[in-house]
């Protein structure tokens, strides 16, 4: 029994509008604290959405949700197939999704390379695939040579968060999750952000970005959910018809 | 590739990490070996620096050093995943919590050996102990170091899973190596000829606790880091 990396072949079935993120009456505690209280949104797949909302409105917790990462209170959470409520589900739909959050998810005293190939080798990819793929993924968040031998610790911000985008894009999740991507990043590195979130939707993949950046994000003609006080205001989804599916493209690689 | 292979695979993918991060941050070489020498030197000044009574209690001295030396291991080992979103990380890349606690479990058993063999240089130029037999202080070193790595490693995850404070993490895996540390100072009486006991028995026993500890640990690891 090999473990499954992550992008192979799975993004193909989630193509035709089926629904990716199935949220019905969710609530979720941060502590005792209801951070998320009955939030119903539905999400098709090669959808890019965009939530919006005020600082405390619930749209870090909700990406968690997503993401696997927090248990939910009540209500139903459905993500890739995966039924959230359950402790086996949450376990198997992190591995298919991405999360990018405030954090960088690297180690300080590990070199830009060393942090990729680690977190490729954990996703279950070969020595041969993992060197492939973060090579593209490099090239594609022009992470340079250079860079590839510097410890994390003498990155600047920006250069952090390419280089976790890049530990990211090699695993070829079927949902990405953004929270604040264009975050620390300067002109170029915004551009990249842009271009990887177009990329990931025509390669199949759906989006969900959490962002302040309202205009940047509007051009990529996203469709917005606001949320206030925990709850989705508007956007919810019910009545947004499903993306047309489009013919599979930019799915290379190990399958 | 079998499932023993990929969880060997992903074992040894963690304990590289483990190590080569601490061959670049040099916490345990420049900091935790220092203090668990200077443990031996001050229970020199605290006996007087009375060779006879210090050969008679090198073993006792010599794992309460490596316990508390260890503590500082486990605790930097555990605060890596607690950096910078490094833990979710963890959990959201798909790799097993068993191979996650093995691997870091394995990282730390390396660490205390190159420190339990620094401490055995240090009883034999500071207290002036002989080796009587080195098989056994060998074998004895490395099953009580296996049995304090799987336990620390447990604890270490628990404590910094619940948020707490770096003081817990004495508190709650002390108590749990207290058989150890008396298994493995039996152990080290009869190697060092410090007292007439059966060394190879009080091995075994330490054995038996090594293997519970790894066992428990690895099948408790997964829900405290998990969920």
């Amino acid at each position: 029994m090999e473990r499954r990396a992550w992008g192979q072949g799975t993004t193909a079935r989630y193509r035709g509008g089926v629904s990716v993120v199935e949220l019905r009456a969710a609530v979720a505690l941060l502590g005792r604290f209801p951070a998320l209280s009955g939030v119903d949104l539905t999400i098709h797949a090669g959808e890019t959405v965009l939530l919006r909302g005020p600082n405390g409105a619930g749209k870090t917790t909700l990406l968690h949700l997503c993401a696997g990462l927090l248990r939910p209170e009540s209500g139903s959470v459905q993500v890739l197939d995966h039924d959230l409520t359950d402790g086996a589900g949450r376990r198997s739909v992190r591995r298919r999704v991405a999360l990018l959050g405030h954090t960088t998810g690297l180690y300080e005293d590990l070199t830009v390379g060393e942090n990729l190939r680690f977190w490729a080798r954990a996703a279950g990819l070969s020595t041969v695939d993992a060197d492939r793929r973060l090579d593209d993924a490099r090239k594609r968040l022009e992470v340079s040579d250079r860079l590839v031998d510097q410890p994390v610790h003498t990155l600047s911000a920006g250069q952090r968060r390419r280089t976790s985008l890049a530990a990211l894009l090699a695993r070829r999740p079927d949902l990405w999750l953004l929270d604040e991507p264009h975050a620390g990043l300067d002109q170029s590195g915004r551009d990249l952000v842009d271009g990887l979130i177009g990329d990931a939707v025509a390669a199949g993949g759906t989006v969900v970005v959490s962002s302040h950046e309202l205009d940047r994000v509007a051009a990529l003609s996203p469709r917005m959910v606001t949320l206030a006080g925990g709850a989705v205001v508007d956007g919810s989804g019910a009545d947004v018809p499903p993306p047309v599916a489009e013919p599979s493209i930019g799915q290379e690689d190990s399958r | 590739m079998s499932a023993l292979r990929v969880v060997l695979r992903d074992i040894r993918l963690v304990a590289a990490r483990d190590l080569r991060i601490e061959a670049r941050s040099r916490v345990v070489v420049d900091q935790v070996l220092p203090f668990a020498v200077l443990v031996l030197v001050l229970f020199g000044f605290a006996l007087d620096a009375d060779h006879r009574t210090l050969r008679t209690f090198a073993p006792g001295l010599f794992w309460v050093a490596v316990l508390l030396s260890a503590l500082l291991a486990v605790q930097r080992s555990a605060t890596l995943d607690a950096a910078d979103g490094t833990g979710d990380a963890l959990r959201m890349s798909g790799l097993p919590p068993v191979a996650r606690y093995l691997g870091r479990a394995t990282a730390v058993l390396v660490q205390l050996l190159v420190l339990e063999a620094v401490l055995v240089g240090g009883l034999v130029v500071l207290y002036g102990v002989s080796v009587g037999d080195w098989l056994l202080l060998g074998v004895a070193g490395l099953v009580a170091g296996v049995a304090v790595a799987a336990a620390g490693t447990l604890y270490g995850a628990l404590a910094s899973g619940l948020g707490a404070r770096d003081t817990l993490l004495p508190v709650l895996v002390l108590p749990v190596l207290a058989p150890v540390l008396i298994g493995a100072t039996r152990a080290f009486d009869d190697a060092l000829g410090s007292a007439a006991v059966d060394g190879w028995a009080w091995t075994g026993l330490l054995a038996i606790a090594a293997l519970v500890l790894t066992v428990v640990g690895a099948s408790a690891h997964g829900a405290l880091v998990e969920d």
